[in-house]
């Protein structure tokens, strides 16, 4: 994978801090149009909180952010996605009590002429994504507190994908899925790449990480061990990152 | 990875799932059924006659238009402790003006008095309920404290308005709000009673047809003829019942004399559907339109359900709360209106304790105080529970403290008998 021209997004020395305690400590990583970056490191080494400020969930003390080498002003959820920055959030982010359709298009409704919300035609609309993402998928009456981790999965990621993202954040999206459903997202995110999206992809099994991600950024104690590429990297190379903060003798980038 | 979802196989249907009814809502019209026939086989018919039911409807307005905002409040995991001081507020201001100010500046019986009154009372119910909404959403502060605190204050902001005295005679036009004082006599209401029947029938088919058009399941057509019957009846037998309520002969005969005439010899009229309930019916359908079918009323749910999703949707969550307590303070408003109109007079105490009632209402109804869960017509139907289970207790001459000791037990049943249906049908309690 060439990494030239401009990239899409560019998180320049970024920090947060919560009460004394930094977060996240000037980091900077960037990522490319069909591109997949994981983002890697033990609990509490600050990788969601990071994203979180990509996502619009956390507001950076300093930093910024840019988007197609313009600077960004992501202040809420809202404001990102603008930016078509869609986050797939590990607790799912979904209204339990809701039905499929109803999350999918939590904030973004369809509505009739009159302004009412549409619930037949997001109804429709969802089962035509569903049909392609999921396509053992069923309960679309029932609000989601009914369905499996794995369907709960798939509307989450339905949502991401069906409002035509440029760039995804998937924070550990297999985490709850038996092996069948983790192809399924595998599949998924190599068709995602092929259509020129840019991914980051919070992930902690590293054989997941070795497959799916063309880079990989470490993070321990909200610092930045490194940027590898992993084709040029070991596992061990990545498991010393990660535990003991030492970058390798070769593929940093 | 593109095929077409087979449809699901269509297991044999049982008649209930066929008219796709709620089985909660049907809970609660049984136990209603079962109470008004125990007070009326107790009172040797005298629950169920035209007059007590028409009474029975004028009373439970004020609490029912308010449980239909204090949904949305409980559903979003908020309490509103303040309604009844707001209604009271909101009351004296109205009376302030309707009483003081304004005949001082139009004259007495002006056309305008009215009308002004009423959009004093619905401002200031607004701008208290948007305030209170304010210090939750965004200051952040808990709306059990936030409206705890208004339950001292508002009543008593109201007290110092009018100088602790009651407010009256309100104006003519005004008490019409009332009940008996504005009924629409039989020949409208019939007409009412038929526009709302058509209606009805119109949007169960227009749901049919949307679905079909998506290719969605129906339901087979004989249920959904049998929901049109249902409904259409409901709608019917209320007017009817309400129209067969004769006007007493005294009354009559004053009505005639205030106009320059002589009665007729064997007229008689019927009172027919009240403005006040009227007003509560189309509330009723507006605040259902909102929860169900606007996006203000799916961001209520979602911010319910999950408040962080909510938010991580980019609903701006404390606008949304502002939203709901500016409402709940409008419709506080409409009830100050309507309690006001029926008393004949603004008084001090007027609401008081409204809030356990509206909060008694609301739960009875089905809205779970661990949010995301609530409908409308169930708040309604717990006021209407609730209210006939005072005015029947009233009727047979229980005596006030039992009175109070079984509404506060029936309250307590209600939720334990929901925790116990959802326990069965496998929803999380």
């Amino acid at each position: 994978m060439t990494r030239q021209g401009k990239p899409l997004v560019e998180l320049r020395d970024i920090s947060i801090a919560f009460g004394g305690i930094k977060a996240v400590d000037h980091v900077t990583i960037d990522l490319h149009p069909g591109e997949v970056v994981g983002l890697l490191g033990h609990n509490g080494a600050g990788k969601s909180t990071l994203i979180k400020c990509l996502s619009g969930a956390y507001q950076m003390d300093s930093g910024a952010i840019y988007i197609n080498g313009e600077k960004a002003e992501i202040r809420n959820p809202r404001d990102a996605r603008r930016y078509n920055i869609e986050t797939i959030y590990q607790t799912l982010a979904l209204a339990d009590n809701l039905d499929a359709a109803s999350n999918l298009f939590l904030g973004r409704e369809l509505v009739t002429p009159l302004g009412f919300v549409d619930d037949a035609q997001m109804e429709a609309e969802t089962r035509k994504i569903m049909g392609r993402l999921n396509p053992n998928f069923r309960k679309f009456k029932e609000p989601v507190k009914a369905l499996s981790g794995g369907q709960r999965q798939s509307v989450a990621i339905a949502r991401a994908v069906y409002f035509n993202a440029k760039i995804l954040i998937m924070d550990e999206p297999t985490a709850a899925l038996g092996p069948h459903e983790t192809q399924m997202v595998a599949e998924l995110i190599e068709e995602l790449k092929a259509q020129g999206l840019g991914i980051f992809l919070i992930e902690h099994d590293i054989h997941n990480v070795m497959k799916l991600c063309d880079r990989a950024s470490v993070m321990k104690n909200g610092q930045l061990v490194g940027t590898v590429d992993v084709k040029q990297v070991t596992d061990e190379d990545i498991l010393g990152m990660i535990i003991l903060g030492k970058t390798p003798d070769r593929g940093m980038v | 990875m593109h095929t077409p979802a087979p449809q699901e196989a269509a297991p044999k249907r049982s008649l209930m799932q066929s008219l796709e009814l709620d089985t909660r809502l049907l809970g609660m019209i049984g136990a209603f059924v079962v109470i008004c026939l125990v007070f009326n086989l107790i009172t040797d018919g005298r629950f169920l006659t035209a007059r007590n039911i028409f009474n029975l409807a004028i009373q439970t307005v004020s609490v029912a238009i308010m449980a239909t905002g204090m949904v949305f409040v409980i559903v979003t995991r908020h309490i509103d402790l303040s309604v009844g001081a707001v209604l009271a507020i909101c009351s004296a201001v109205m009376g302030v003006l309707q009483v003081q100010l304004l005949p001082a500046y139009f004259g007495l019986g002006h056309p305008a008095i009215m009308p002004l009154t009423v959009l004093g009372g619905l401002v200031t119910g607004a701008v208290i309920g948007a305030f209170n909404g304010w210090l939750v959403g965004y200051q952040r502060i808990p709306a059990f404290i936030v409206t705890l605190g208004g339950l001292l204050i508002w009543r008593n902001v109201g007290w110092y308005l009018t100088d602790g005295q009651t407010l009256g005679p309100l104006d003519q036009t005004f008490r019409l709000f009332g009940g008996v004082e504005g009924t629409m006599g039989s020949a409208i209401s019939w007409g009412l009673g038929a526009l709302f029947s058509v209606l009805a029938v119109f949007a169960l088919w227009r749901g049919r047809q949307a679905k079909i058009r998506h290719e969605f399941p129906v339901k087979p057509l004989w249920a959904e003829g049998a929901m049109m019957v249902i409904a259409v009846g409901a709608i019917m037998g209320l007017v009817a019942i309400l129209n067969s309520y004769e006007i007493p002969i005294g009354r009559l005969k004053r009505q005639f004399e205030a106009a320059g005439e002589t009665m007729p010899v064997g007229y008689v009229d019927y009172y027919g559907l009240p403005i006040s309930v009227l007003l509560l019916i189309l509330i009723a359908v507006a605040m259902t339109l909102i929860a169900r079918r606007t996006r203000f009323g799916r961001y209520v749910f979602a911010a319910g359900g999950n408040p962080d999703a909510a938010e991580l949707s980019g609903i701006n969550t404390r606008m949304l709360t502002v939203k709901i307590f500016m409402l709940m303070g409008v419709l506080c408003a409409i009830s100050a209106m309507v309690a006001q109109a029926r008393l004949a007079n603004h008084t001090n105490d007027i609401g008081t304790l409204d809030e356990l009632r509206v909060i008694a209402a609301a739960v009875i109804g089905g809205t779970a105080l661990a949010g995301g869960v609530g409908t409308i017509y169930g708040a309604v139907l717990g006021a209407i529970i609730m209210q006939s289970l005072q005015s029947g207790m009233a009727m047979v001459g229980v005596d006030a403290p039992f009175q109070n000791i079984v509404v506060g037990g029936v309250l307590v049943l209600a939720v334990w008998i929901d925790i116990q249906y959802r326990k069965r049908t496998g929803e999380k309690v």
